[in-house]
């Protein structure tokens, strides 16, 4: 194995030069990043800073000025199936007539392709993943009877069908339950510990150490990225949110030490 | 009208005229429900108005009133109608429903221009093309209903093939996509499965309501089932009953358009089930006046319990005024003394004095503390 292959293995996935735009507005600027295989990396940045925009375009829902995504080295196109996604809860209507498990279940149709419907085997599956988040008996629910932090499960279980090795998870801590939080967590801290790797969009400053490695900060263009205890500091908070930055992780710290 | 409904039904005409109708129904029931799914109930509607043009542009073309042009006339015209709507949403300022709204005006409006020329025409040929704007069942041949069948019979089967991916369609069109499958084929194709369901309905519902026959039977069923497949089959049950019910008061009221009179039922189908279907308008208010009337009880027989307490037995009797003050509310208390006692929780000891029972002592027990119960 020579130097660059091994150097494509260790990297989940890798954004070159990605610019995206809608209309005049440049919503993402010349971005660069490596995500290195097997970590648990957050994504942070002020409203609009094209974070969504990010989850999105590396997979190819929205289209790109410019840019190379690859996964584990090879073009997101070809490298689909090692790839699941947890678009934002509110991205879709909860009043859709659909069971829970069904709902689960379609993290199951990219590997069935056209036109074959799921059967016992994709039904076991959904099962299976709604287990693992703490849904079973919730299996035969209609999803509209779901709270933010079940609806949030739902598509976490859902992601876990696809038995994919790269996870993208668009806020998924947005507007659930204290519990929910803790065993979403727990969930990706597992799939990182079984060599998966989790890139996440993320809100909250305060839990960035605590759940994450490594961590990619943004405002349409890229501020850092790399691990949490290097790159996550005021300066680079300052540089991504502006003035109105009011987290200061030195400062946690230091309240910490005392 | 028992009578007539017989001659109906044993009448060929009659039988060719019904099969239309019923097949009609099965397809805007099923094709309707994807209208609704997406949210696009009022494209819908568009589309169903902006195929008139289209429709009398192909008989003055032709000079004859033949289906098959007839049909290409309407898919163009209404493509079109939404092409351009795309078109200026994409590149100007307007937002969507404000283009949908404008389309279907100048389309209507041009179709209905053309329409009166039409039938200034010096050939007697283009009567009955009037008949396309509220419909008219009678004037379906086997020929039409051949072609009703075969149009229909594709779009269930697009349907059914693709049932899954149209679930993610409907749902989350961005995971889809992210698991390649490619949404734009999928939209494309159901808004061909609409756009054929509008064309097979235009000559027996018409262009003005043919948008309702699609939207109306989903709506009504989506009241009363939370499964998609069984909305759909339950859809496409609504439309049919009202297509052959319509089609029948068309024919034996003189005068009435097969449209309205299909509408109508497909209508009061629709409104009745938003009122009182499980989730309905009135089955929600009665649900939620029976729990009040619970809570109330429960306020009753723990203001009862509290006061009993007070004297150290929990069996003494109270007078309803003691109770009402106790109870802390103002509400009547005597609607639910009289409802406890119904179920032997309180006994009347006369004289308006009530105490509560063995059984309503433990039943007081298990409400503190009370906010449980709320």
């Amino acid at each position: 194995m020579n130097g660059a292959e091994q150097n494509m293995t260790a990297s989940a996935i890798r954004v070159t030069d990605l610019t995206v735009a809608y209309g005049e507005k440049t919503v993402l600027w010349d971005i660069d990043i490596d995500i290195p295989k097997g970590t648990m990396v957050g994504i942070i940045g002020p409203n609009g800073a094209g974070k969504t925009t990010l989850i999105k375009s590396i997979q190819g829902l929205v289209p790109r000025v410019a840019g190379v995504i690859s996964i584990y080295g090879k073009p997101y196109e070809k490298q689909r199936k090692e790839v699941s996604y947890v678009p934002q809860r509110g991205s879709v209507d909860w009043d859709f007539p659909t069971s829970v498990v069904d709902t689960v279940k379609m993290g199951s149709y990219g590997d069935l392709g056209w036109i074959r419907r799921p059967g016992r085997k994709e039904h076991e599956r959904a099962l299976g993943a709604l287990e693992k988040v703490g849904m079973l008996e919730f299996a035969q629910r209609q999803i509209s009877q779901l709270s933010g932090g079940q609806q949030q499960r739902v598509f976490l279980a859902r992601a876990l069908v696809q038995s994919a090795s790269v996870y993208l998870l668009d806020e998924p801590f947005q507007g659930v339950d204290a519990t929910t939080e803790k065993a979403i967590v727990r969930i990706l801290k597992e799939l990182v510990a079984g060599g998966k790797t989790v890139l996440a969009v993320h809100h909250d400053l305060n839990t960035v150490s605590e759940y994450y490695e490594r961590v990619v900060i943004m405002n349409v263009g890229l501020v850092d990225s790399g691990k949490v205890n290097e790159v996550f500091n005021s300066e680079n908070l300052i540089k991504a949110y502006g003035g109105k930055a009011s987290f200061f992780p030195e400062r946690k710290s230091v309240a910490r030490a005392v | 009208m028992l009578e007539f409904a017989t001659e109906l039904f044993s009448d060929y005409t009659a039988r060719t005229i019904i099969s239309g109708a019923a097949s009609l129904g099965i397809v805007s029931g099923v094709v309707g429900s994807y209208a609704v799914l997406r949210k696009q109930s009022l494209v819908g509607d568009v589309m169903s108005h902006a195929a008139l043009p289209g429709i009398v542009l192909a008989f003055i073309a032709m000079g004859v009133k033949e289906q098959i042009p007839i049909f290409v006339g309407a898919v163009l015209s209404a493509i079109l109608a939404v092409f351009l709507i795309n078109l200026v949403t994409a590149n100007s300022r307007i937002k969507t429903d404000s283009a949908m709204g404008m389309a279907l005006s100048v389309f209507f409006g041009l179709g209905l221009v053309l329409l009166t020329y039409a039938q200034k025409m010096p050939d007697a040929n283009q009567a009955g093309l009037d008949k396309f704007l509220f419909g008219q069942a009678e004037a379906l041949v086997e020929k039409d209903v051949l072609i009703i069948a075969i149009v229909g019979l594709a779009s269930l089967l697009t349907v059914a093939l693709f049932w899954k991916e149209f679930k993610l369609l409907c749902f989350d069109p961005d995971f889809g996509g992210t698991m390649g499958f490619s949404m734009k084929t999928l939209d494309l194709l159901v808004t061909a499965v609409i756009v054929s369901a509008i064309v097979i309905g235009l000559q027996t519902v018409g262009v003005v309501l043919m948008s309702s026959m699609l939207i109306a039977p989903a709506v009504a069923a989506r009241q009363w089932t939370g499964n998609m497949g069984s909305m759909v089959i339950l859809a496409a049950f609504i439309a049919t009953v009202s297509g052959v019910t319509g089609v029948a008061l068309s024919a034996g009221l003189e005068n009435v358009p097969t449209g309205p009179a299909v509408i109508v039922c497909v209508s009061l189908i629709a409104f009745f089930s938003v009122l009182f279907s499980p989730n309905g308008f009135f089955t929600l208010r009665f649900k939620d006046a029976r729990s009040r009337r619970e809570i109330k009880k429960d306020y009753v027989l723990k203001a009862l319990h509290d006061l009993a307490l007070e004297h150290d037995d929990p069996g003494y009797a109270h007078s309803r005024r003691l109770i009402a003050l106790g109870s802390g509310k103002r509400f009547n208390v005597e609607r639910s003394l009289l409802k406890l006692q119904e179920a032997g929780y309180v006994e009347n000891m006369g004289q308006d004095n009530w105490r509560l029972t063995a059984s309503g002592i433990r039943e007081a027990a298990k409400l503190s503390p009370h906010e449980k119960s709320e």
